[in-house]
């Protein structure tokens, strides 16, 4: 019963939120802490800020915390499939009639209008991540810059345009950066020349690695031609 | 032998899919980036406009961004046990790791230390972000259509500073293009 609960009550969710992220904040509250009380509000604020620190969509997120908690691991399937069915019925369909219409006259002409649309709006959400990442705001503040993070994005953006590397790195390498400057920050005089040779150790391996497979990679190159 | 190739490209999405989802860091827009290096850049299975209007048709349908962009390009690949196989990458890797979190998930929060890795993997998606949107923007501004450039700007506005609703954006946008593609008929024929 409360499997079937939780189930309805995340399809709703999914059901409901277009154009997701923030869009489903709403209704998941309204769900899970008003109408069902399988959180308490301030449960509710410490879910939105794990999902927020944790990859992957925040329906998502919350449908397997909110699962987790009412009925162990199977609640969390349960709350999880209630929530991506209705994006599973719908987009399918639609994912079908594009791949059939897609070479339509009309189709192309919306689809090559949406272009420009689409990459307005992740700009549109990139700029507000910059904002965040650099002032820790949504808005400019410039008594409040994180130096270092404006490091991390200025370096990024250049090891991107330079090396092409998949973005995982980017990611990856920035998280890895924040770990080390942290230790770095709380530890004492012989503990920091340790972990300063450990990146130098690191970095060496990795530059070494990235210039091994780029030679091989010209070598198959060359074989190739 | 004729199972094996689709067998290898289903593992392979799923992998992908799987790797992208557990990097998905701060909305659904981040994947976009994420799945042009990989689908499109490196194995060549999408164009940069499939990509597109993905995000497109998943921004306009319920549900997560992500998830709908992972359904759309599973389809596209392998047809339906390819959507099945990227929805399941896709959702695994937050399931596990917000299962984990569940249990501990206070210390997670309040820890400095995974809060000071957490705020620079801000600035390295914000720097992932920044490179993708000059990349496509590029590509828009250098098809030298005024109409497109208009609409980029003009969208940025709306959604960054006025906070108008995404859907009616699209909606317009869409209507745009139809009578774009409307008048250019009637011109073509009138010749």
């Amino acid at each position: 019963m409360i499997l079937l609960k939780l189930f309805l009550s995340f399809l709703q969710i999914g059901l409901f939120s277009i154009g997701g992220g923030y869009a489903a904040l709403p209704l998941i509250q309204n769900q899970v802490v008003d109408v069902h009380g399988w959180l308490t509000l301030s449960e509710f604020v410490d879910v939105i800020s794990i999902a927020e620190m944790t990859p992957g969509p925040i329906a998502v997120n919350s449908a397997t915390f909110v699962g987790i908690k009412i009925a162990g691991v199977v609640g969390a399937i349960v709350a999880t499939a209630g929530c991506i069915l209705p994006s599973c019925v719908i987009v399918l369909l639609l994912a079908y009639l594009y791949q059939k219409y897609k070479k339509m006259t009309v189709m192309q002409g919306v689809l090559s209008g949406l272009r420009p649309t689409v990459v307005a709006l992740i700009a549109s959400a990139g700029a507000s991540i910059l904002l965040l990442a650099l002032f820790d705001s949504e808005s400019i503040a410039l008594n409040d810059v994180d130096w270092q993070n404006v490091a991390i994005t200025a370096a990024g953006i250049a090891a991107l345009r330079i090396f092409d590397p998949n973005p995982i790195w980017v990611i990856g390498g920035a998280g890895a950066v924040g770990l080390f400057l942290y230790f770095l920050g709380n530890s004492s005089g012989l503990e920091k020349i340790l972990l300063i040779g450990l990146a130098i150790v690191v970095l060496a391996g990795l530059g070494a690695f990235y210039f091994l497979r780029r030679r091989k990679q010209d070598g198959d190159k060359t074989n190739g031609a | 032998m004729e199972m094996k190739p689709q067998k290898n490209k289903l593992l392979k999405l799923f992998t992908s899919t799987m790797l992208i989802s557990a990097f998905t860091f701060g909305g659904g827009y981040v994947i976009v980036p994420l799945m042009k290096k990989k689908f499109v850049d490196e194995l060549h299975w999408l164009n940069e406009e499939e990509t597109l209007d993905f995000v497109a048709i998943a921004q306009s349908s319920p549900g997560a961004v992500a998830v709908n962009a992972s359904i759309l390009l599973g389809y596209r690949i392998a047809g339906f046990p390819g959507a099945l196989v990227a929805i399941l990458g896709t959702i695994l890797p937050p399931m596990v790791i917000l299962s984990i979190l569940s249990l501990f998930y206070m210390e997670f929060k309040e820890s400095p230390a995974v809060n000071a890795v957490l705020g620079a993997m801000r600035a390295g998606v914000a720097a992932v972000i920044v490179n993708v949107v000059f990349s496509m923007g590029g590509n828009i501004l250098a098809e030298k259509d005024v109409v497109s450039v208009v609409v980029m700007a003009a969208v940025f506005a709306a959604v960054y500073f006025f906070k108008v609703n995404i859907i009616l954006v699209i909606l317009l946008c869409a209507a745009i293009g139809i009578i774009r593609t409307y008048v250019r008929l009637r011109k073509e024929a009138g010749k």
